[in-house]
């Protein structure tokens, strides 16, 4: 495969929001470790949202416009410091692709970078903080490196999980230094953070949005 | 879980509408959710907006106001609102002379703040920010998310709210909330944990035996976790905790009118020192008896008698509280003329009323 298309992306949302509808009590559980138990609600009253308007994109076939409407949309309804970051780079990747009909490895390589680095300007979280930045930051440098390997979605969409689920486990040893979860200072270490596992589960579900 | 609650999700909007039926002087909106003045229209004067999480009753909403709130954002409990409700709530609060949000320092509340004032600010209508972080049990702002924002955000919301009424600029208004958060220090105590309604159980453990010293409003772990007890022991910890706290200092961020920008600062508190004239808020988290609240208030006006800290004005009472959590926090802000004159001045509010 190789151009991302308007379906794939609308199948890319409904995965999602069906994923963290599923995993709403773990990722509320992880986050009652050492954060305030809420992650998976935030999520799963977000991604509802975006669920509802699944119709609505699809007979817009402007992509940028969709991820806006998309961030606009999660920012209006989670709240919390997940809403503003989600929405955030839902919104900038809207803006690296506005009026696109479907996107190629460069066009999605870009929009991600941007997307990743307006979470990093709001949250201003660096890589080793033990935030959803964890799993972002690197996932947007492997995808660059994997421009020049002339590879198809398929193959790099799996690269990205496999680098996500990774960094998603090297959050656990961590102590976290923003978010709630750092006022447990040294305590933060042995849990596994809500953000970085959300985030995972967002790629996971764009990798099987192209399988199907 | 053994809750007054007819359904999870409508417990914001029933509560809001509760406000809006005992209180003629207050008027709801649902969709996005606040609260704000009936007399709104008429105002000719900065307005003063707060909001975070509900399940802190009864802030934020219990302070809209004569004299102190013009309106509020109730999130979700214990979740920041969200920047479209705080853009709808100060559109229509807003009379001309600008916007001043009064955040209490949690990651969420900070972000959905300055995007709120991102867009507002975009749209013509000057807005500033104004941080509220002080919680001791906090110790540094290099490795944390910083101080969270306790019981300073009550007093502030009242003096700041008495400057906006008496015609102070949108500029003197943050300035007067600015200090007003620099000489406040707050430090708090869990006897046991609180219930979420949407998660139907304690938001974390603590023993029948164990008490958690610095505990936050959400139940965010504090300094320690100590055996239980007397009522002395504990409020001297506590007491203790904010008149010996040193230097407290942090890089925030306030928003740049000239450039259109985010603009970092240093920002110092001063510890407090002998001499000091004091409000002092004794909060109760929710769950506590107010004969325990005057427990710990006779403690604590002992050891500032023995420090020479002079109590001008205290308020007793459960403010800032964390659902049904037992506990209690101190707050105290140091005064100044201009601080004192505006926390006398006039207030009437469902939960703050005096001088009316
Ligand atoms: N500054 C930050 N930068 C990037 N990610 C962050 C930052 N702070 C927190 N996070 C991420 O957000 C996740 C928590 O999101 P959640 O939806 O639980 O919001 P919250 O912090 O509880 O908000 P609130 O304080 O309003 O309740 C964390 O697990 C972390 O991955
Ligand atoms: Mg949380």
């Amino acid at each position: 495969m190789k151009t991302l298309q308007h379906k794939h992306i609308i199948k890319w949302f409904e995965l999602a929001s069906l994923t963290l509808r599923e995993n709403k009590d773990y990722l509320t559980k992880l986050d009652s470790e050492i954060g305030d138990a809420d992650h998976g609600f935030n999520m799963e009253r977000g991604f509802n949202k975006v669920h509802n308007k699944l119709e609505e994109f699809s007979l817009n076939t402007d992509l940028g416009a969709i991820f806006k409407n998309m961030g606009m949309t999660l920012i209006s309804s989670i709240g919390g410091a997940s809403g503003p970051l989600y929405g955030t780079f839902f919104l900038q990747f809207g803006m690296a692709i506005v009026t696109k009909t479907e996107l190629s490895l460069q066009d999605f390589v870009t929009a991600f970078e941007k997307g990743v680095n307006g979470v990093k300007l709001r949250g201003r979280a660096s890589v080793g903080d033990k935030t959803m930045i964890d799993v972002l930051a690197p996932v947007a440098d492997r995808l660059k490196e994997s421009l020049s390997e002339n590879n198809t979605f398929e193959k790099v969409f799996s690269d990205i999980v496999k680098s996500a689920e990774k960094s998603m486990k090297s959050t656990v040893p961590l102590i976290a230094k923003k978010g709630r979860a750092s006022y447990l200072g040294a305590r933060s270490v042995g849990h596994q953070d809500a953000g970085a596992t959300s985030s995972y589960l967002i790629l996971k579900s764009l990798k099987e949005a192209i399988e199907e | 879980m053994k809750k007054l609650i007819n359904n999870i999700e409508d417990v914001i909007t029933e509560q809001m509408q509760g406000m809006a039926a005992a209180h003629p002087e207050l008027k709801i909106n649902l969709d996005p959710k606040f609260i704000i003045r009936a007399d709104s229209d008429s105002q000719k004067k900065v307005v003063i907006i707060s909001g975070g999480g509900s399940g802190h009753e009864p802030m934020h909403g219990g302070y809209v106001g004569k004299g102190m709130l013009d309106a509020a954002c109730p999130g979700e409990v214990f979740t920041s609102p969200t920047p479209d409700q705080m853009f709808e709530c100060a559109k229509a609060a807003h009379n001309g002379h600008g916007v001043l949000f009064l955040v209490k320092n949690y990651t969420g509340d900070v972000m959905n703040f300055e995007m709120a004032a991102e867009m507002l600010n975009a749209e013509g209508i000057k807005t500033q920010n104004v941080l509220i972080d002080d919680d001791v049990a906090v110790k540094d702002s290099l490795y944390t998310a910083g101080r969270r924002g306790v019981g300073t955000t009550v007093i502030m919301e009242k003096i700041v709210g008495a400057a906006a009424e008496a015609g102070y600029s949108l500029e003197a208004c943050a300035k007067l909330a600015t200090k007003v958060n620099s000489y406040g220090r707050s430090m708090g105590m869990a006897l046991t944990s609180c219930i979420v309604p949407a998660a139907g159980k304690p938001n974390f453990d603590i023993d029948e035996n164990e008490i958690e010293i610095g505990v936050g409003i959400h139940g965010e772990p504090g300094r320690k976790r100590i055996p239980h007890t007397s009522c002395d022991e504990i409020t001297s910890i506590l007491t203790h905790a904010i008149l010996d706290d040193g230097v407290y200092t942090r890089q925030i961020r306030e928003w740049d009118h000239g450039t259109g920008n985010w603009k970092e600062i240093e920002f110092t508190s001063p510890p407090f020192k002998s001499g000091d004239k004091m409000i002092v808020l004794v909060n109760g988290l929710g769950s506590t008896p107010l004969s325990e609240l005057y427990g710990v208030y006779r403690k604590m006006h002992e050891i500032c008698e023995d420090k020479n800290i002079v109590i001008t004005r205290k308020i007793i009472g459960s403010y800032i509280t964390a659902l049904d959590m037992q506990g209690v926090s101190i707050t105290m802000v140091k005064t100044d003329d201009e601080i004192l004159k505006f926390w006398d001045a006039p207030v009437k509010t469902p939960a703050l009323r005096w001088g009316v």
